[in-house]
């Protein structure tokens, strides 16, 4: 982030300002992606009366950076009409789709509206590995011409490659076809759980090996030598420092109003159909509470070495049962970079290796079945 | 000499007042400014039918000890800079179009 930037978000979080909000107007998508966290039915989502109106208040209350994204924007048949409105109301806005749905028309009125940036899922550069992944025969070829036409009209692009099992070895690739096009390039490597909690789609994570890879890979980290160095101590600073913006500066709202610190900490902390925003962001305990968590009242996150440093997700460490407690899933990322174990990693080894005898007596009396798939992966996540 | 007199905003701008500063974004190519007290009072007054000198008289010299050429001065260099990015839009006659409304203080 520039000076400003950091300038901007400090001052924001001494106001008690909301500077960036994710709205998602519709869980409902064209795309049926096999490690989507989101169902994809219509539970009552706002209207357009609604959502004109939240963003109004949303305006008042300080937001500056708006993120609009679903399920698809575009299957709101009212999607520029929101979209319109909430350029009146001069957001800065960046929009998150899968962009099957951008043609030139839908490009041209996006340029016109003075969107800052949109974003396009895109998971290969091998249209039958995309569209495996979507699960949407032609979509590849969609979605690259969505991002040819927005380029076209000058808009700023970025195509995000999440990575799983399925297309661990395409990002150099895609990072080669978004130069191509003109188009930023950023990878996410983490599959997170469905927001219900269901967590089988972690088992689309890349494994270790291939994570550690990801994260020696100049072109993605910058300097590979200082990315990947060894934690060092932590100090007063770092224990008193927040954990990330989530509920601090930045909040997400549902298509049903609901309001949580970010995307990915599912944590209902207010509905805005039946309470002000501005009175959600300010009084709900629940943002209070996330407020008040530094990695001093971390139990065992404060006495790791990779605390200064670490990643860690407290909306992943909320879903894996505890908002105080560790996010395996970011020990295993300190791992793959430093190829340290985080003292969480430490304590679940050790509480696994007392397990792995009666494993191991499993193994040898039945055939290599689900189960003993399933226990094998895990070890290869642990990363330890 | 200044070849305008007249001065908007822009409707491809991302803006919110934040405390006592103004945040400016141009939609056209994501060059962010913070404006400080002063220069967010300018901001808020320039409607494209107001002259730039009106507005520095009435909204400037009257709150700050300032002398009102070095005051024009100034805000000449702050419009002039935001113009350049497609923030405002200058002309020597009164601009027609309509400003992106004014942000509430927050």
């Amino acid at each position: 982030m520039s000076g400003l930037v950091v300038e901007i978000a400090a001052k924001a979080l001494k106001l008690n300002i909301p500077l960036s909000v994710q709205l998602d107007l519709t869980y409902r998508c064209n795309e049926r992606c096999i490690h989507c966290y989101l169902d994809h039915d219509d539970h009552g989502e706002m209207t357009t009366a609604e959502i004109k109106n939240l963003l109004d208040q949303m305006a008042e209350a300080g937001v500056f950076y708006l993120t609009i994204s679903g399920g698809e924007i575009m299957m709101r048949r009212d999607f520029f009409e929101i979209l319109e409105h909430a350029r009146l109301r001069t957001f800065c806005i960046k929009l998150k789709t899968n962009g099957v749905l951008i043609r030139e028309k839908e490009a041209q009125r996006l340029r016109e509206l003075g969107v800052e940036s949109v974003q396009i899922s895109i998971y290969s550069h091998r249209a039958e590995v995309h569209d495996e992944i979507t699960k949407m025969p032609g979509s590849f070829r969609q979605s690259i011409d969505a991002v040819r036409f927005l380029r076209q009209q000058g808009l700023l692009v970025t195509m995000a490659n999440v990575l799983m099992t399925q297309n661990a070895a395409d990002y150099k690739s895609v990072r080669l076809l978004a130069a191509e096009l003109d188009a930023k390039f950023i990878i996410d490597p983490t599959i997170t759980p469905m927001m219900d909690g269901d967590r089988s789609i972690l088992n689309l994570n890349v494994d270790k090996a291939a994570l550690a890879e990801v994260f020696r890979n100049g072109d993605l980290v910058g300097n590979v030598e200082e990315f990947c160095a060894p934690p060092t101590s932590v100090d007063a600073d770092a224990l008193d420092s927040l954990p990330c913006s989530a509920g601090h500066t930045a909040c997400y709202v549902s298509p049903y109003g609901d309001v949580y610190p970010c995307v990915q900490f599912p944590m209902p902390s207010g509905n805005v159909r039946t309470t002000k925003f501005v009175d959600i962001w300010r009084d709900s305990p629940q943002l209070k509470e996330v407020r008040g968590i530094t990695l001093r009242d971390m139990p065992t996150c404060s006495k790791c070495t990779h605390g200064a440093t670490c990643t860690r997700c407290p909306g992943l460490a909320y879903l894996e049962g505890n908002m105080r407690g560790p996010s395996y899933q970011d020990c295993e990322k300190s791992f793959a970079r430093t190829g340290i174990p985080s003292e969480n990693l430490k304590a679940r080894n050790a509480a696994k290796s007392s397990q792995t005898l009666d494993l191991v007596q499993i193994k040898g009396l039945q055939p290599a079945g689900k189960n003993f798939v399933a226990h094998v992966t895990e070890e290869n996540a642990v990363g330890a | 000499m200044k070849s305008y007199r007249y001065v908007a905003r822009s409707k491809a701008i991302a803006a919110r007042v934040l405390g006592d500063e103004t945040m400016v974004m141009s939609a056209t190519n994501s060059t962010l400014f913070t404006l400080d007290e002063v220069a967010s009072l300018i901001w808020e007054a320039v409607d494209g039918v107001t002259p730039l000198d009106e507005i520095i008289a009435s909204k400037i010299c009257t709150q700050y000890d300032v002398d009102e050429e070095v005051a024009l001065m100034d805000a000449a260099a702050l419009v002039e800079t935001l113009a350049e990015h497609g923030i405002l839009l200058l002309s020597d006659q009164p601009i027609a179009v309509p400003c992106a409304p004014k942000m509430e203080a927050v």
